[in-house]
């Protein structure tokens, strides 16, 4: 079963960070994610570039209409995501909440769809 | 009631969480299991009176409601080992070194108060699935529409299933903690039937007190290490056996101080007190449901309110107070000292809690009731009226009416 961890920022953690405090913690990202995939949880993991650096395409009618800026505006934004193999929810919150500490924010748990057959 | 119908309450009452829990884990699916459960019981109601009761009612029932789940399933063109394939339920067998408690109904009272699920999803999965009550019944008891209450649980069973929260007692690691919140589910019950909220309901609903007892009984069973358990039972019984003193003819709040003790229910006190001697016995630390438990038999223990072994309580409140620095904790403890050591040194103690409990009426009532008998009138009815305006309860607000206007 996978699961996907949004990484949930806000302006204020990105101004309270100073430099040594972001090194501090990319290697313990870096860490967790060596662990994760020493135990077979890893799929994918990544940060995510600012929201103002983001574009969005409706093209539903064909005409493709671009716009600039993230499609929500709101103090809270996807700061990066996690993708993990689990067997269940509660091996899925544990790594969550290791993530969580690691990178020093709030995420989100969320199991992908499982079709039935 | 006919032998048999007082033959059917108590297999209800005994077998539903068995069948329901059993069937969950053979089907990995609580939908099947619920509605093959309500089935075979339905089908009791028909064929008991005629056929007479089964020998072993648990084994009649869990046989029927398992053919009844077969029955849906070929209906439906599903195979049984194709269903398990999809994997609609995560059912872990082998989480557990020896030793562990094993028994389905502890996995299915685990999975319905998991701490994913939103409270007041735990609080109806846990009064459907494990106490077998009607979607109708718990709206009732929560003064919800019943197509409200039937969406929450099936919002709840919904993501139980898409998530993969296991059925599966969880890890000793995990367990005192999941277990606390087990506890807090029950005692949520227990309280929405004791201190009903909103306008118009009834003060008290019997129903849900003696539901919520029913379950922490089969907790305690199930877990007769936890220490906890057993003082949460305690608490409940020694609570409950308070309530035919506790609201008058009028519908009117009895505080403990007016109560009539001798309409206390004795047999529940003698338990009460036996579990928290227990509890005693066994020299472990006590928690806090056992705290409030010893304090409540101390309270129960007296003949009457004078009597009352006051600086005991306070002692158990000091004890509370450190595994629990609440504001209401201490505004509990004040209470008590405001008996030990007079209303002055209460009231200062309760100046120190206004910030956090500014919005909640009791400490409104208590102040009230502190200035009043340090002669302090209109700040005392100052009080009453706060405590009024904030109070939920239709006896309190009776009660605390009454007091205001005797001020005079």
């Amino acid at each position: 079963m996978q699961y996907l961890i949004s990484v949930i920022d806000d302006e204020q953690t990105i101004v309270a960070g100073n430099d040594s405090a972001v090194q501090a913690e990319m290697s313990a990202v870096d860490a967790f994610n060596d662990r994760l995939k020493a135990q077979g949880h890893w799929v994918f993991a990544e940060g995510l570039a600012a929201p103002n650096t983001a574009t969005v395409i409706d093209n539903r009618g064909g005409a493709s209409v671009i716009t600039d800026g993230p499609f929500l505006e709101s103090k809270e934004f996807l700061g990066g995501l996690w993708i993990i193999e689990a067997p269940d929810l509660d091996m899925a919150i544990k790594l969550a909440a290791e993530g969580s500490r690691v990178c020093n924010r709030k995420v989100e748990v969320r199991p992908f769809h499982v079709s039935e057959k | 009631m006919t032998d048999v119908q007082e033959a059917i309450t108590r297999a209800h009452h005994d077998e539903w969480a068995r069948v329901v829990a059993s069937l969950t884990r053979r089907f990995g699916d609580l939908d099947i299991a619920e509605e093959a459960a309500a089935e075979a019981f339905a089908t009791a109601v028909e064929r008991w009176p005629v056929d007479g009761v089964p020998p072993n009612p648990g084994a009649w029932l869990t046989t029927t409601a398992n053919r009844k789940a077969i029955d849906r399933l070929r209906r439906e063109n599903r195979r049984d080992d194709k269903h398990k394939e999809a994997g609609m339920l995560h059912i872990d067998d082998h989480p557990e070194p020896a030793g562990a408690i094993e028994d389905d109904r502890l996995r299915l009272i685990f999975t319905c108060c998991h701490p994913a699920l939103a409270m007041e999803s735990r609080v109806a999965l846990t009064l459907r699935m494990v106490g077998g009550l009607t979607v109708p019944e718990i709206a009732r008891a929560f003064l919800v529409q019943e197509s409200a209450m039937g969406r929450r649980i099936t919002r709840a069973k919904t993501k139980i299933k898409a998530a993969r929260i296991p059925y599966r007692v969880p890890s000793t690691e995990d367990l005192p903690a999941r277990v606390s919140g087990v506890l807090a589910v029950l005692y949520l019950i227990f309280n929405e039937g004791y201190l009903a909220t909103g306008p118009g309901s009834d003060p008290i609903r019997p129903g849900l007190t003696a539901e919520a007892i029913r379950l922490t009984r089969l907790i305690r069973t199930l877990m007769p290490e936890n220490g906890e358990a057993t003082g949460l039972l305690a608490l409940m019984l020694l609570t409950e056996a308070r309530r035919p003193a506790r609201i008058s003819a009028n519908g009117e709040l009895i505080t403990l101080e007016e109560q009539n003790r001798d309409i206390w229910d004795a047999a529940l006190i003698a338990e009460g007190h036996q579990l928290v001697r227990e509890r005693l016995a066994t020299g472990v630390a006590p928690g806090r449901y056992q705290i409030l438990a010893a304090i409540n038999a101390v309270h129960t223990s007296a003949r009457n309110f004078r009597d009352t072994d006051w600086w005991q309580v306070v002692a158990l409140y000091d004890q509370l107070i450190h595994l629990d620095p609440s504001p209401i904790v201490a505004l509990n403890r004040a209470i008590a000292v405001a008996e030990l050591d007079g209303p002055q040194v209460a009231l200062s103690i309760m100046d120190r809690l206004e910030g956090a409990l500014v919005d909640y009426h009791a400490f409104h009532a208590t102040r009230a009731d502190l200035l009043r008998r340090l002669d302090h009138t209109d700040e005392s009815r100052a009080a009453y009226d706060r405590a009024i305006e904030l109070a939920g309860n239709t006896a309190e607000t009776a009660y605390l009416t009454r007091r205001r206007d005797e001020l005079g």
